[in-house]
């Protein structure tokens, strides 16, 4: 088996976010950019089903879509324990053009489990892995929150509005994955960024893809109204005040 | 043309956020002038195929198939898109749900229709075709311009009131089928609680966090729970610990929630906790540390300790209800 995490590559999730060019643009300023916390979750399950031998998995790659400028963030993963790294070379537009991208190139080279995040932290999207899927042709479960390999054949659960499946799926297969895939994301041990350096990153040209939506322009929330304060001792008097002020009950 | 809604139900009956659904593509269509059409999957009872034109779909369309008891997004998918080729439908709106998120990419590709996800208001113009979302995980929003003939939408939970809007109502029963080719995952195993408050359908929500100081402490919260008929949810290093399931984790890698009322009891209001539930209506603090950054996103708060504070709120919960 082989198994491919994509990955996006986000602001550290404590960022404070500001926008320049007249709210049209992020600005990059001091950003710390991260894995996107699914992605790294999914990176570590991966790691550990090759690392049971009964799973049989040979490799695990990691995708990027992306300018050279992520490569940090691809060598983190690769420090982290991937096998190796596939890029393409593009400042994708939308989800579209990154499930697309990630579409040819998976064509002429497939992986038996291709793991996406539910979301992206930065455009809160959770629209690439199935698109990816549809694609590729491929049978997707999503909000998958563990994946196993029983037999040879890919198990997975999926977290349903009030409860949980038990899903069986032939591979090649998509999973997008949510809380749970993994406990604690792995850090990157000394060993692991040392042979990182030397792991390949194979880079491909972008094919021409047309994004379907484009974003117009940001906008901060507005700030909320001064928080209200009820004296602990009196605390009934909230009850009082949510029932005939907020009057949400 | 037609705004084509996918209903879900839950035990046979139509889900709160089907009818949020349906509300809110009324006013879409308004503003298209257009109708909108609820497409419904799966067993729901004979009683409830109406209730959508309440809120103003025109067409329900169910499609019954025995075969199709759990999701499968390849199944789904061509189910939805044929229903949507054959209506002609130039905007497409599903929940930004579990099943929304495993389907409408999926339909965003087949139907080769652009997609913004999470919204949460009407879109901003129609002609282009504008929508305003959330992005950076709350902190911020964005205008998206979807440019494709056909537009998909997933509407965030509670985002949008029930609004009614009764309409004159045809329901076909479409004896559409799923294609046996495409059904190719097989769910062996289902747990489904029963009879308890969907967190994401919750109208109030009562959420612990490690202030609580142990799972032995909760008895008073979940009191407060039962009293207003609220969901209960925690911070993840309370799930993390055990102290209560994993599903009821709130936040950024948590559920994203949007209640009229969240109790955030012993929250310090990290911005990953924020995420999930920055866009509840009112939020109430309950903190011992008046500096902690709740309060920032609290509209009402109490600074004290949440274990002396829970059962005076229980008390006076209880003294009005019984009035
Ligand atoms: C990538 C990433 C993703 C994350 N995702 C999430 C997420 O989805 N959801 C989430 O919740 N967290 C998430 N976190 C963790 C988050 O950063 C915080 O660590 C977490 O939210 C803190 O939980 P807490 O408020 O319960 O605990 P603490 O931060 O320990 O706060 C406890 C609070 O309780 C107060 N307190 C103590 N005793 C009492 C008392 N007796 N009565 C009243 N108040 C009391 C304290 O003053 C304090 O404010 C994430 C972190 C990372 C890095
Ligand atoms: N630029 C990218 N390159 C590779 N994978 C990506 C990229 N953007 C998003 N993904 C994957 O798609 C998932 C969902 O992202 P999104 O649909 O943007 O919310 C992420 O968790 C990644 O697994």
């Amino acid at each position: 088996m082989k198994i491919l995490v994509c990955i996006s590559n986000v602001p550290d999730t404590t960022t404070k976010v500001k926008f320049v060019d007249d709210l049209r643009k992020l600005d990059v300023n001091g950003i710390q950019w991260v894995i996107n916390p699914w992605d790294e979750l999914a990176l570590t399950r991966a790691l550990e089903l090759k690392e049971d031998a009964s799973n049989a998995v040979q490799t695990v790659t990691v995708a990027h879509v992306g300018p050279a400028s992520a490569e940090p963030t691809i060598r983190k993963a690769l420090a982290i324990g991937a096998d190796d790294a596939i890029r393409v070379n593009t400042d994708p537009e939308d989800a579209y053009v990154v499930a697309a991208q990630l579409a040819e190139v998976l064509k002429a080279d497939p992986y038996d489990i291709v793991l996406c995040g539910i979301e992206s932290s930065d455009h809160n999207g959770s629209t690439v892995g199935g698109m990816l899927a549809e694609m590729l042709e491929y049978p997707s479960v999503s909000c998958v929150s563990s994946l196993r390999i029983e037999n040879g054949q890919p198990v997975v659960s999926r977290e349903i509005d009030g409860g949980k499946e038990t899903v069986s799926v032939p591979a090649p297969f998509v999973a997008v994955v949510q809380k749970g895939i993994a406990k604690e994301p792995r850090i990157a041990a000394m060993r692991g960024i040392m042979s990182a350096r030397t792991k390949p990153i194979r880079v491909f040209e972008p094919k021409a893809i047309e994004g379907l939506t484009g974003v117009t322009g940001y906008e901060m929330p507005k700030p909320r109204a001064a928080c209200k304060y009820v004296d602990a001792d009196n605390a009934g008097q909230l009850i009082e005040l949510l029932q005939n002020e907020a009057r949400v009950f | 043309m037609s705004v084509l809604v996918f209903l879900e139900n839950w035990d046979g009956r139509f889900k709160k956020l089907s009818f949020e659904l349906v509300s809110y593509a009324s006013k879409v269509a308004e503003m298209l002038g257009e109708e909108v059409v609820a497409l419904s999957i799966g067993q729901v009872d004979a009683s409830e195929l109406e209730k959508p034109a309440l809120y103003g779909a025109s067409k329900i369309v169910s499609i019954e198939d025995g075969n199709l008891k759990a999701v499968d997004e390849q199944a789904y998918t061509a189910l939805i898109a044929g229903t949507a080729n054959q209506l002609g439908a130039g905007v497409v709106i599903l929940s930004n749900n579990n099943n929304g998120k495993s389907l409408a990419p999926r339909l965003s590709v087949r139907l080769k229709a652009g997609i913004a996800s999470g919204v949460s208001r009407l879109p901003v113009s129609v002609n282009p075709f504008v929508v305003y979302k959330k992005v950076y995980s709350g902190k911020a929003f964005s205008n998206v311009e979807i440019k494709t003939p056909v537009k998909i939408l997933t509407l965030a939970q509670n985002s949008f009131e029930l609004i009614e809007n009764p309409k004159p109502v045809v329901i076909e029963k479409s004896t559409a089928q799923a294609d046996a080719q495409l059904l190719k995952t097989r769910v062996t195993e289902v747990e489904k609680q029963t009879g308890k408050i969907l967190l994401t359908d919750a109208d109030i929500v009562v959420s612990g966090g490690r202030g609580m100081r142990s799972a032995d402490n909760w008895g008073p919260l979940l009191e407060m729970a039962e009293l207003l008929g609220a969901a209960t949810a925690c911070s993840r290093p309370v799930s993390d610990e055990g102290w209560r399931p994993h599903g009821e984790h709130t936040g950024q890698t948590g559920k994203i929630i949007a209640p009229n009322l969240y109790f955030a009891i012993g929250i310090s209001g990290a911005i990953q906790h924020l995420a999930g539930i920055s866009s509840s209506k009112y939020i109430v603090a309950i903190n011992t540390d008046k500096d902690a950054p709740i309060f920032e996103a609290a509209q009402y708060g109490i600074v004290g300790d949440a274990l002396k504070v829970l059962p005076k709120l229980v008390e006076k919960l209880r003294e009005v209800k019984s009035k």
